[in-house]
C-alpha cells in the first residue's frame, strides 16, 4: 500500500475519520461556519460601500486600490497577525482574515454592478420624481443583480478555498486534515494528506456548483443573457485598471 | 516612529524592531533571496507555458474553451489542497512550491493573453495578411506585439499574486519570507519577526510591480504618448 491515492481511498473509508471529534464531520461544520460568517462579514461591509460608490460614481480608484492592495498581501501573514491585535486569538481572526479577501470581488461587483445600469434608466428613474435613494434602491440595486451575485460567488469560493489555510494557526477546518498528515512522516501521512486535499477541493467546487445555480436562480430571466459577462467585465475592469496604474 | 509606538504598546514584544533585522539580518536576507527567486522562477516557467497555450486558443478557437476552462478548474483549487496532491509525489521543498504556484499563475497569464490577442483590430489583421505575412509572421511581428499591453497585466497580476502564494509554501517547509512568519507564530508570537516577513513580501510584490510596469513602458513605447 505505497500508493499514496490508494490510501487516501482507505483513510477515507474508514468510518471513525469522519465521525471521530476532531473528524471530517467536525472539521467541515467549522469549515462552513467560518467561511459563512467571514462571506457575511464581508457582504456587510463591501455591499453597502461599492453601491454607494457606484451610485455616486466617484471611488473607481478605491475599489481598484482595495483589490490590488489585498493581492499583495500573504493570507498567512493576516492569519498570524490578526490573533495578535485586541481580536485575541480564536475564530473572531480567522474570520476577518478571511472577510478581508472577500471584501475585493464583493466590491468590484457592486461597483460595476450599479455603473453599469443604463443612464436612460437612471435619468427616467429622476425624471419620475425619484430621489437618490430611491433610485439607488428601485433601480440600480435590481439591475446589479446579476453583479452581485457574480461577486458573491467568486468570494465565497475564494473563502472556503483560504479557510483551508485557518489550519496554519490552528483555526479549524478541513485544512487541519491536510496539517495533520503532513505532521506525519510524509510516507505515513500520505494517505491522509491526499484526502484532505481532496476534501478541500471538492467542498470549492460543491460551492461553486452550488452558487452558479443560486446565482442563477437569483437573476431575473430579462437580464440572464448579461449574467455570464458580469464576472469577466467587472473582472476585466478591475485588470484594465491596473493596467493602468 | 515604530520605536515609540511599540515601546508604548508593549515594551516586551514590539510589532517592530531594528534590533531583531540587524541580528538576523542572513537569515531575512536568505529568506528574501529564496522568495524572490522562487517567484520569477514561477512566473518565467507560468509565461513559457501560458504564452503557447494563449496562441493555441487563439488559433484554434475551439481550444480556447477547453483550455480557459481547464486553467479556471485549476484556479478553483484551493492552494493547500493542490499543495496536498502534489507533495506525496513531489516530496517536500522547492519543486512542489513551484509546481503549486505556476498552475496558478497560468491562468491569469493565459487569460490576460487571450484577451490581448483578440483586442487586436481586424483591420490590422488584413492589412497584415495582404501586406503578405503568414502566420508566423503575423503572430510575431504584429499580433504579440499589439497584444503586449494585455500580456503585461496578465505578468503583473501573476507576479504579485505569485509572491503572496509563495507563503503557503510553508506547509513543505520552502514558504521564503512565510518561513519567517510561520517562525514568529510558533516562536511565542514574534511579533517584530512576523511583521518583517510580511513587510518584506508586500514590498518585494510592489518593486517587482513597479520594475514590471516599468519594463512594459520601455517595450510599448507607442503607447506612451495616450496612456492618460
Amino acid at each position: 500500500m505505497s500508493n499514496p491515492v490508494g490510501q487516501a481511498v482507505l483513510w477515507l473509508n474508514d468510518p471513525l475519520n469522519w465521525t471521530n471529534p476532531g473528524g471530517i464531520l467536525d472539521r467541515l461544520g467549522e469549515h462552513l461556519g467560518m467561511s459563512a460568517a467571514a462571506v457575511l462579514l464581508g457582504c456587510l461591509v463591501a455591499w453597502p460601500v461599492g453601491l454607494w460608490l457606484g451610485h455616486t460614481g466617484r471611488g473607481g480608484g478605491l475599489v481598484v486600490l482595495v483589490s490590488n492592495v489585498t493581492l499583495a498581501i500573504p493570507t498567512l501573514a493576516l492569519l498570524t497577525i490578526l490573533p495578535l491585535t485586541f481580536l485575541g486569538f480564536g475564530r473572531p481572526a480567522v474570520v476577518v482574515a478571511l472577510a478581508v479577501f472577500a471584501v475585493p470581488p464583493l466590491l468590484a461587483n457592486a461597483y460595476t454592478g450599479v455603473r453599469q445600469t443604463d443612464p436612460e434608466a437612471r435619468d427616467a428613474a429622476r425624471g419620475m420624481g425619484l430621489s437618490g435613494g430611491q433610485v439607488l434602491r428601485r433601480v440600480e440595486l435590481p439591475l446589479a443583480v446579476p453583479y452581485l451575485a457574480a461577486g458573491f460567488r467568486t468570494a465565497a469560493v475564494q473563502v472556503v478555498a483560504t479557510a483551508a489555510l485557518a489550519s496554519f494557526v490552528n483555526g479549524g477546518g478541513l485544512g487541519q486534515i491536510i496539517r495533520a498528515g503532513f505532521g506525519l512522516d510524509i510516507a505515513a501521512g500520505g494517505g491522509q494528506i491526499i484526502a484532505g486535499g481532496l476534501l478541500v477541493a471538492g467542498l470549492a467546487m460543491l460551492v461553486e456548483l452550488v452558487l452558479a445555480l443560486v446565482e442563477r436562480l437569483v437573476t431575473p430571466r430579462p437580464l440572464r443573457p448579461a449574467r455570464r459577462r458580469a464576472n469577466r467585465r467587472a473582472a476585466d475592469a478591475v485588470a484594465v485598471a491596473v493596467a493602468g496604474s | 516612529m515604530s520605536f515609540r509606538l511599540s515601546y508604548r504598546a508593549d515594551p516586551g514584544n514590539p510589532w517592530f524592531s531594528w534590533q531583531y533585522v540587524r541580528d538576523n539580518s542572513d537569515t531575512i536576507v536568505a529568506a528574501l533571496r529564496d522568495h524572490a527567486s522562487l517567484t520569477a522562477r514561477a512566473v518565467l516557467i507560468a509565461a513559457l507555458v501560458a504564452l503557447p497555450l494563449a496562441v493555441a486558443a487563439h488559433w484554434f478557437r475551439p481550444l480556447a474553451g477547453p483550455i480557459l476552462a481547464f486553467t479556471g478548474v485549476l484556479y478553483t483549487i484551493p492552494s493547500l489542497a493542490l499543495f496536498a496532491f502534489l507533495a506525496p509525489y513531489l516530496g517536500i521543498g522547492a519543486v512542489t512550491v513551484l509546481s503549486v504556484v505556476v498552475l496558478y499563475a497560468l491562468l491569469v497569464i493565459v487569460r490576460n493573453t487571450v484577451a490581448g490577442l483578440s483586442q487586436v483590430p481586424p483591420e490590422v489583421r488584413e492589412a497584415a495578411e495582404g501586406m503578405g505575412y503568414g502566420r508566423w509572421g503575423r503572430l510575431l511581428r504584429i499580433e504579440l506585439p499589439l497584444a503586449l499591453p494585455g500580456i503585461l497585466t496578465g505578468l503583473r497580476l501573476a507576479t504579485v499574486s505569485t509572491v503572496a502564494l509563495v507563503t503557503v509554501g510553508v506547509v513543505v517547509g520552502r514558504g521564503g519570507l512565510g518561513q519567517l512568519i510561520f517562525a514568529g507564530f510558533q516562536n511565542n508570537f514574534y511579533k517584530a519577526e512576523i511583521m518583517t516577513g510580511t513587510l518584506l513580501c508586500v514590498l518585494l510584490a510592489l518593486v517587482l510591480d513597479l520594475v514590471l510596469a516599468g519594463l512594459g513602458r520601455a517595450v510599448t513605447p507607442w503607447l506612451r504618448g495616450r496612456a492618460r
